[in-house]
């Protein structure tokens, strides 16, 4: 019999959490109720995903502020659009597989033409649950990235949720969230000058072998990438850039250019179509900039369901699947 | 209905609503025949209703469209906008001489309406489905801020096949959202064929009922039937959202509109556009006073 303990299959409220590691309970949430204090415009609804959203702290500091608009995604995003037309902020939360592929016209028309103030936080992003492709959004930003006016941030742990929401709520116009819920580790703590800025990407480590441009969660494992193959005398920078759109060009740019003999490896949790490598492939084509250029993304593929370690590993974004693929492209670079 | 109207109507008030509805379609017309082209059937049959909305039921300023305290009119249904410019012309929102700009090149008068392009077009509309949700949300907004304004929200028959609207009657059930009056324009045509053929749609009425609404049935080509629905429909707050369901007649007015074979888009020649205004100055000109038919 093997000893060996069986993983299973996550449920909804799976944490990305490492044992051990710091965490935060519900930043969005705790954040939006901060925010709220300092702005009565401030109003929360969602399609009956208020507590997976982590809406639900912000429900019960202000219930009077609070709109459960049942499971009803086209009019979630009709509602919020209603709402801002009257001068109110609405921040509209469901899982980013339903306001991509459901509610895509409404936000879109409602929302995105008309540049609304409505801030749609959308929990599982990618692959954050092990529930199967129903709940997964592994292309919800190749979606929403046509749309114009329409912002996409794809913060990266509980600080820069927190920060987040606070410079969504003092943005003019339509955002676009990828919600980390529930317990969110804490990793950018560790770099005192870092800040959140709408549109603005941030160098948070440097290296001479190779360059990682990420976001979202995999900015977290860039960092622990990182760290492990400092252990081996491989040294990576990353560049967190957690706003997919409008991208930093300018940042970006500037950190392929201060060293273009670097390899650029961009992370998402995403699929590698129409995400943010592509978004840096265009930016670097249209610029005339040709770095050696790789993605770590997940596949153009409906994932599998079973446990997230598991799957992190099978489709290459958990920390050690991407210290595997750098150890061994930049080893072989070194030989040559 | 439980409702009860609460003014009564004055043989004046129909003569003036009637003229109203007149000028709404003549405006109208001549935009069609400016472009030579637009959704004049569906204009000619919805101008008693928009007369009877922005001449007696909303409360508006003509010189401030986005005045804080007006009653707010969504339009759903996008292409109906010739119809609506036709009521703002008429309103004072919009100059009678922006008519020669309809549906050209940086107008603010586009063929579908659109919020950013003209004073009075609360919403852009066109994606049907999305105008009884954006007022969902509009009313709750309202009723945050205390305010005493009103959603009056167009819809069509056709728009009652997307699931988006019936979200939102849910909702404005829910909330209580009397402050919504919803206005159903039934013409029985939508873009393939008629309505009833493309996906049947009755009983309209109790399916707003069973879904927790007030809801009025009338003829919409009968003013004073749509003043009797209107002023109902106002009715004290009672926790309802409320429907008045039109059934109207596309071309109304205009009898080589009216007896042509009914389309989404109906065809206008080069040479008609000319007859059809002669033929509704002719409607008016004989019916002039409200003594007889309240029908142009």
């Amino acid at each position: 019999m093997s000893t060996k303990t069986r993983l299973k299959t996550s449920a909804m409220i799976a944490s990305l959490a490492a044992e051990g590691q710091a965490t935060t309970s519900a930043p969005f949430g705790h954040a939006l109720v901060e925010a709220a204090a300092a702005n009565n415009r401030i109003v929360g609804m969602t399609a009956d995903l208020g507590k997976y959203t982590d809406l639900q702290v912000f429900a019960q500091a202000y219930p009077e502020r609070y709109y459960q608009m049942g499971m009803a995604e086209q009019l979630l995003m009709s509602a919020g659009a209603g709402m801002a037309r009257e001068g109110f902020i609405p921040f509209v939360t469901t899982y980013g597989v339903f306001a991509s592929r459901r509610a895509y016209d409404f936000i879109c028309l409602a929302i995105a033409e008309e540049k609304l103030n409505v801030k749609i936080v959308c929990a599982l992003p990618g692959l954050t649950t092990g529930y199967g492709p129903s709940h997964q959004a592994t292309e919800d930003m190749a979606i929403f990235r046509g749309m114009p006016n329409l912002t996409i941030v794809d913060p990266c742990d509980a600080v820069d949720i927190e920060q987040a929401t606070h410079a969504m709520a003092a943005h003019d116009g339509p955002v676009y969230l990828r919600l980390l819920r529930g317990m969110v580790p804490r990793v950018l703590d560790r770099f005192p000058d870092y800040r959140f800025e709408i549109g603005r990407a941030r160098r948070l480590m440097d290296g001479e072998d190779a360059l990682i441009i990420s976001s979202g969660l995999m900015t977290m494992r860039a960092i622990e990438a990182a760290d492990a193959l400092a252990e081996r005398g491989i040294r990576v920078g990353v560049l967190h850039s957690p706003t997919i759109k409008p991208l930093d060009a300018r940042t970006i740019l500037d950190e392929i250019k201060r060293d273009p003999q670097r390899p650029v490896y961009v992370a998402e949790n995403h699929s590698v179509i129409g995400g943010l490598g592509e978004s840096v492939a265009s930016l670097l084509m249209n610029s005339g900039v040709h770095p050696e250029f790789h993605q770590i993304g997940l596949p153009d593929e409906f994932l599998d369901a079973g446990a997230l370690p598991t799957l992190h590993d099978r489709y290459g974004i958990s920390t050690q699947a991407m210290v595997k693929t750098l150890a061994s492209r930049i080893s072989l670079t070194h030989a040559s | 209905m439980h409702l009860a109207a609460t003014t009564a109507i004055a043989p004046a008030d129909i003569s003036a609503l009637r003229q109203r509805a007149y000028r709404i379609r003549r405006h109208a017309l001549r935009m069609g025949e400016v472009q030579g082209q637009g959704y004049v059937g569906q204009a000619l049959g919805i101008a008693d209703v928009l007369a009877v909305s922005y001449f007696r039921a909303m409360n508006l300023r003509a010189d401030d469209p986005e005045w804080e305290e007006r009653d707010r009119f969504l339009l759903s249904i996008g292409h109906y906008a010739i119809a609506l410019y036709a009521a703002l012309i008429e309103a004072g929102v919009i100059s009678e001489s922006e008519v020669e700009n309809y549906g050209s090149d940086d107008s603010m008068l586009p063929m579908s309406g659109m919020a950013a392009y003209t004073p009075g077009m609360e919403i852009t509309g066109g994606s049907l489905g999305h105008g009884l949700g954006i007022g969902v949300g509009m009313a709750l907004g309202l009723k945050r801020k205390r305010s005493r304004s009103r959603i009056f929200n167009l819809l069509s028959d056709g728009e009652l096949n997307e699931g988006s609207t019936w979200e939102a009657a849910a909702s404005a059930a829910h909330w209580k959202l009397d402050n919504i009056i919803a206005i159903v324009d039934v013409n029985d045509q939508q873009a393939d064929d008629k309505s009833s053929s493309v996906l049947g749609y009755e009983p309209i009425a109790d399916k707003w009922t069973a879904f927790g609404w007030t809801a009025l049935r009338v003829d919409g080509n009968d003013l004073s039937a749509l003043v009797d629905a209107f002023d109902t429909a106002q009715g004290p707050a009672d926790g309802k959202p409320r429907v008045i369901i039109c059934d109207t007649l596309m071309g109304c007015g205009v009898p080589l509109l009216e007896n042509r074979d009914k389309t989404h888009f109906i065809r206008v020649d080069e040479d008609e556009w000319r007859v059809a205004l002669e033929q509704l100055d002719d409607t008016y000109a004989n019916q002039p006073s409200a003594e007889g038919s309240d029908h142009p």
